[in-house]
């Protein structure tokens, strides 16, 4: 057999320093948390800032960050690890939870309520005192060295409730919440990130802001934060903002026709 | 048609519909003038005079005189348009207003014609109901209504805007005059007492117009400070109108007086007396819409007292949730609130502090400050005071949730009910907003009927748990996959023994999950008419505990709910249990209370039960209806073809929206009428209602597997 360039679990050093505003005591309770071994839950809606604040803090604290998208069929045998067949041969390869163990890294485990149910019997271990990773199929217990660390996140908006965290996983992690900046500091993320001007900015906030209001009544989310970098960044590069705020953030938020109307009304009457 | 009719053939059909031999109308120049029209027209004119004869003979008259002359000069589009509005008419306000419609085609056209590119307001409502909320503030509605005005909670546009040439700057001024009517409440014109303020000179009414065209100038710069875009388009239609306010002088520097940063409504109030000197009458945008500051008042009265009370509700929620141990010093908790002003956005934000500790605030308790503010520019200190239980009146915060149990009994209103749609089959259209909807809970009965029936049916009961547990999709491991999570160990060894054979590589190794994929909703309609008093009701509950126990056994998602009603001014829909609701004491004791009611007006409960099921998100979704007859209702003209015809458009409304409907009756005769509504294999009927209990839940089990 010729060679076979395997998929390995990504341990991503996070080199440069990522852009991410401080909002509250956020930070220090991390590093609190990375001190004492305990596990982070990050609650908030979509586009606040909850990858980008492990991000940072991966780099802060100058640990590999593992992260992992959840999706509703990943397994407990996705984020472990599996048998593959190589050859006739079964080869073991550690999934990505289990490299990050092993390597003493940060794990996210982003948006975790979209995962399977029997991912939890892995978390489970991994989230208290024991601090353990069992690897069923191998026999094997995996310890995880002081540098592990577990975080996940997931967002409470969502209102179905197949997607609720149990008590049962909740109860093991030291949660923070985040939620869109305040409007001043937004705006100073948004001129930031895309290097629009102040006023602008300003702007895109306020208009936020509206399809914000119209959660609830038609929308699942208003626009996030990201999706007003997104916005931002086509300015900056020539777009005019109607159309901007029409491609990166009304069309991405909904796709009702009388909605899209109503929000594309908005953004030109802020600009 | 393949003949053309005679004036006689067509003479005896109109003495037919409109009832000549009672309403002695004229008939005979309505035929000859019909007949005389060409054979396409001819047989419009004549399908119209039918239809809008099941509405009323004298509408059909009116009708079926004007039409020949009116095609002479429009097209029929106009024409349906025109008796469209006063059928509409007669539904909302009698058989006058059709009639004032009906007097005067001309009128009707020529209005038409400037209609054509008008902004209606069923069109453009939807977008401009999300664009004001999308602006900040109070949260607002939108209705129709006969001009532009609000009265600070809900904004009214007229029917039609059509003063621009186009359809799209008849949208844009709709736009800017719910801007300019928002900004009316956001920017605090009512804060003053305009009415009073206007009494006090000769002639009141100039007055409050004038104070009206100087508040839509500062409300103007406020909205060009706000809102740019906006500002551009009402630069762009003064222009297209060629009107504008300012060409005075002296207006010219009332507008720069009010276009300040800082100005309120009181520096408004203080330029009346100038503008009063000068002007006898000032020219308005056409954004400006009227101004009505008495129902304002009255509004803004009964909501402020309101709010007020709510606030302190609410305030005193947030207190118990925090359940913090007592202050030693036995001192009420502090509340403290602060107003954060902010650079970017323009109203303030409020953050509160319980004994200095910061709390979250809930997005009704901030909705409820910004209405506050909106109203007094600030919220008053006593206003902070948590209310101790008993403090307050529950009415004053419960507006809206009066019992409707009540409703019938005094005066008659339709305040808090739900419109539905009706289709009316001899006009072929809708009667729009014509069935009043209330919601109703069963009273809950507790008796030892559930206990019964569990005993006398125990082991079909028993039974039936284990066919709905069999049908749940259990999760299982799909052995020799292509793909998966797992390697098969059995095929493995299999397949290398194969392939060391000689046979070719087979790569089924893999073991993967199967997860269960049994997603559905399904919604019980119950008929809780009068007729199915006695035995058919015990049935019905019978079958529902039997129903709901197989529920519990299998896992779908179910809600039940009766209906009933008497004429379309008392449609109720009765909650038995809710889709999140849990099979509980309380559930139990819902369906051991239904009781029957009054008469069988379907369509509005399956339109209700449409907009429920829509709100679950299911891969499936069902509505099985039980009854026991035909759609029926009191003194109306719902029996008969009337009701059936509305209930097979309901149905097909929840076809087309994805919902498959299907029926479980008792009536023997059902064969007759239900294949037309539910098509020839969504029915079952039940022949024996002592077989009810039994069936019920195995047809369900049918239907889903």
């Amino acid at each position: 057999m010729q060679d076979v360039e395997l998929i390995s679990p990504q341990l991503a050093i996070v080199d440069a320093e990522p852009y991410y505003q401080v909002v509250g005591d956020e930070v220090s309770l991390f590093e609190s948390s990375y001190r004492n071994c305990l596990p982070v839950l990050l609650k908030g809606p979509t586009g606040c800032g909850k990858t980008r604040f492990v991000e940072y803090m991966a780099w802060k604290l100058k640990r590999p960050l593992v992260t992992v998208a959840c999706h509703d069929d990943l397994t407990a045998a996705d984020l472990v690890g599996r048998y593959l067949i190589v050859g006739g041969q079964t080869v073991w390869m550690d999934g990505p939870l289990a490299a990050a163990v092993r390597a003493g890294a940060i794990c996210y485990l982003d948006e975790v309520v979209e995962a399977r149910k029997d991912t939890m019997v892995v978390i489970h271990p991994l989230a208290d005192s024991r601090r353990v990773l069992p690897i069923e199929k191998r026999g094997e217990l995996v310890h995880a060295p002081e540098g592990f660390m577990l975080v996940i996140s997931y967002n409470p908006g969502y209102q179905s409730v197949l997607k609720e965290l149990k008590q049962s996983t909740r109860q093991r992690f030291v949660a923070f919440e985040f939620d869109y900046p305040d409007p001043e500091l937004e705006a100073a993320i948004v001129a930031r990130e895309t290097g629009i001007g102040a006023d602008l900015a300003a702007r895109l906030v306020k208009f936020a802001a509206m399809t914000r209001n119209l959660k609830g009544s038609g929308l699942d989310e208003g626009a996030s934060t990201r999706l007003l970098v997104h916005a931002g960044k086509l300015i900056a590069d020539g777009v005019t903002p109607v159309a901007a705020c029409r491609a990166a953030i009304a069309q991405a938020v909904t796709d009702e026709p009388e909605m899209l109307a109503a929000i594309h009304e908005l953004s030109s009457s802020v600009f | 048609m393949t003949t053309p009719e005679t004036a006689g053939e067509i003479e005896q059909k109109l003495e037919r519909w409109l009832e000549a031999e009672f309403t002695r109308l004229p008939i005979e120049p309505l035929a000859l003038a019909i007949a005389a029209l060409p054979a396409t027209e001819r047989s419009f004119a004549m399908d119209w005079v039918r239809r809008t004869a099941t509405v009323n003979p004298h509408v059909a008259y009116m009708v079926a005189r004007h039409v020949p002359q009116m095609l002479e000069h429009t097209d029929s589009r106009t024409v349906e348009a025109w008796i469209m509005q006063a059928v509409d008419a007669c539904d909302r306000d009698g058989l006058k207003a059709a009639l004032d419609v009906l007097r005067d085609p001309q009128r009707f056209v020529r209005l038409g014609r400037e209609r054509a590119a008008g902004a209606v307001f069923d069109d453009i409502a939807g977008i401009l109901r999300n664009f004001i909320r999308g602006l900040s503030g109070r949260e607002l509605r939108l209705e129709s209504g006969d001009v532009a005005w609000t009265d600070g909670e809900t904004l009214y546009l007229p029917p039609v805007i059509a003063e621009m040439e186009s359809a799209a700057d008849n949208f844009v001024l709709g736009k800017l005059t719910v801007t300019l009517l928002w900004a009316q409440t956001r920017f605090g014109t009512f804060r003053a007492d305009v009415a009073e303020q206007c009494r006090r000179y000769p002639d009141p009414e100039r007055a409050q117009q004038l104070f009206h065209a100087l508040e839509t100038l500062r409300l103007e710069a406020c909205i060009g400070r706000e809102l740019q875009g906006l500002a551009r388009e009402m630069a762009r239609l003064r222009k297209v109108g060629g009107g504008d306010t300012a060409d005075e002088p002296s207006w010219a520097a009332f507008a720069a007086t009010l276009a300040a940063a800082d100005a309120t409504v009181e520096d408004t109030l203080r330029l009346l007396d100038a503008a009063y000197a000068v002007s006898a009458a000032a020219e308005m945008p056409p954004w400006a819409g009227e101004m009505r500051p008495e129902r304002v008042a009255e509004r803004m009265a009964a909501r402020i007292a309101r709010e007020k009370m709510l606030l302190k509700v609410k305030l005193n929620d947030l207190l118990e949730d925090r359940q913090q141990a007592p202050r030693p010093d036995a001192l009420p908790p502090e509340i403290e609130l602060r107003t954060v002003a902010s650079e970017v956005m323009e109203l303030p934000r409020f953050e509160i502090a319980i004994d200095g500790a910061p709390v979250p605030v809930p997005e009704n308790v901030r909705q409820l400050l910004t209405s506050i503010q909106l109203d007094l520019g600030e919220i008053p200190p006593d206003y902070l005071q948590a209310a101790g239980p008993g403090e307050y009146d529950p009415k004053l915060i419960k507006p809206e949730g009066k019992d409707p149990g009540n409703v019938w009994q005094g005066t008659y209103h339709e305040e808090g009910a739900t419109f539905f749609p009706e289709w009316d089959y001899g006009r072929s259209h809708y009667r729009k907003n014509w069935c009043v909807m209330r919601s109703r809970e069963v009273a809950p009965v507790d008796d030892d009927f559930v206990a019964g029936v569990l005993r006398r049916y125990a082991g079909h009961a028993r039974q039936l748990r284990r066919t709905f547990e069999a049908m749940r999709d259990a999760d299982r491991r799909d052995k020799r996959q292509v793909e998966g999570d797992d390697v098969d160990f059995d095929a493995l060894v299999e397949s290398i023994a194969e392939h060391h054979a000689g046979q070719e590589w087979n790569d089924r190794v893999l073991t993967r999950l199967h997860r269960s994929e049994r997603d559905i909703a399904a919604l019980f309609l119950i008929d809780m008419s009068g007729s199915t008093l006695g035995w058919i009701n015990e049935a019905e509950r019978a079958a529902l505990i039997l129903l709901c126990e197989a529920f519990e056994a299998l896992g779908d998602r179910y809600a039940i709910y009766g209906f009933s009603g008497m004429t379309r001014k008392k449609c109720e829909i009765f909650r038995i249990k809710r889709f999140d609701e849990p099979y509980d004491a309380a559930v139990r004791g819902r369906i051991s209370g239904i009781r029957p009611q009054d008469y069988t007006r379907m369509g509005f409960a399956i339109r209700h039960a449409t907009d429920l099921l829509l709100q679950i998100e299911a891969k499936t979704r069902l509505m099985i209806t039980l009854s026991d007859g035909k759609p029926d209702d009191y003194n109306d003209n719902y029996r008969g073809q009337y009701g059936i015809e509305d209930t097979r458009r309901a149905l097909l409304e929840a076809t087309r929206a994805g919902i498959r409907p299907f029926c479980i009756t008792l009536d023997l005769e059902a064969r007759d009428y239900l294949p037309h509504l539910y098509g020839a294999a969504r029915y079952t009927v039940v022949d024996d209602v002592a077989k009810l209990p039994y069936k019920v839940a195995d047809i369900y089990r049918r239907l889903t597997i």
